[in-house]
């Protein structure tokens, strides 16, 4: 991939047939924290971003995590399995291009939340 | 959209996540409940599952791996400005997900949705979330010209203690009332716990 690609082109690969050939083969993530909802999103705007060194399946993560996405949403946009996905998140997180927010454990206050929001749909 | 607010390149992301299961025997109803409640259509994916056994009569100690692929439906709901709450359901008769340890940590609670024509259905889950104390309630989907069973009779078939509420997963009110009776049933028992957070 050259470095001067666009941002804007669509290189969408479709579905992998041999899921663990994107990850180069790693089958584990070194972040147990990913879980299948932990929120990601770019840690700038994508402009800003050099796409030197990244495949293509981190740039697709990338373009779709503008605004907070989870793990399992970005597993079922790119048609990766989700533990392919978290892999490739983590290569995101540790070049300090993506963030990340863990899921809220259910404690009182978001059971009442919940309650609540449902009520209102 | 709920992501508003603060600049989140600045802050950090505001917003955080719950999860809860929609569980049940083939053709009960999971995804239907899951796409009458959602806000966005139901979207699915799938997880590799390792599964590691060893042979009875291998005396090496190697282990057999297999993995599997389980396949998974979902759907969101934004509660508010600060949680999003993610609905799973595993679709079709789907016996590995039991071994997806992930998908059932930390979640608020499941439903499990019966079939009183097939009430074996739902025994597996029933079992899966009883002996993890995963907080749970049974949805009884009320089918079109199914023989009607009372709440009641339907618990004592299932030889089960816990909440349970008729519905059609075809419609958003009932759907409604199902996930805040669990997140009801949730909140009696952490409350029960201490966790007065």
């Amino acid at each position: 991939m050259s470095d001067e690609q666009s941002w804007d082109e669509d290189d969408d690969l479709g579905p992998l047939v041999r899921p663990y050939a994107v990850t180069r083969g790693r089958t584990r993530t070194g972040r147990p924290e990913l879980q299948v909802i932990t929120l990601v999103m770019t840690s700038r705007p994508l402009e800003q971003i050099p796409r030197a060194g990244l495949d293509d399946e981190h740039v697709q993560i990338l373009r779709w995590c503008q605004r907070p996405l989870s793990i399992v949403e970005v597993s079922s946009h790119l048609h990766l399995p989700i533990s392919v996905v978290k892999i490739l998140v983590g290569d995101l997180i540790a070049r300090d291009l993506l963030i990340s927010r863990s899921a809220v454990n259910p404690d009182i206050k978001v059971l009442q939340a919940v309650i609540n929001g449902i009520r209102r749909l | 959209m709920v992501f508003g607010g603060s600049d989140p390149y600045m802050s950090g992301l505001p917003v955080t996540t719950a999860k809860i299961l929609i569980a049940g025997g083939f053709g009960v109803g999971k995804t239907t409940l899951v796409g009458s409640i959602s806000e966005i259509p139901p979207l699915r994916t799938e997880e590799l599952i390792t599964e590691v056994s060893r042979g009875v009569d291998d005396l090496t100690g190697i282990q057999n791996k297999t993995t599997t692929t389980v396949a998974l439906d979902f759907g969101r709901i934004t509660i508010d400005d600060y949680l999003v709450l993610y609905l799973f359901g595993t679709p079709g008769q789907d016996r590995f997900w039991f071994m997806w340890n992930e998908l059932s940590d930390g979640a608020i609670g499941a439903v499990v949705l019966v079939d009183t024509r097939r009430l074996d259905g739902a025994f597996p889950a029933v079992d899966f979330f009883e002996s993890r104390g995963i907080p749970f309630v049974i949805g009884v989907n009320c089918f079109d010209g199914a023989e009607y069973y009372s709440v009641d009779e339907v618990l004592r078939a299932l030889d089960v203690s816990a909440p349970a509420i008729l519905c059609d997963v075809r419609d958003r009110e009932s759907c409604k009332d199902v996930l805040i009776l669990l997140a009801e049933h949730a909140l009696t028992m952490a409350a029960a716990a201490g966790g007065l957070t």
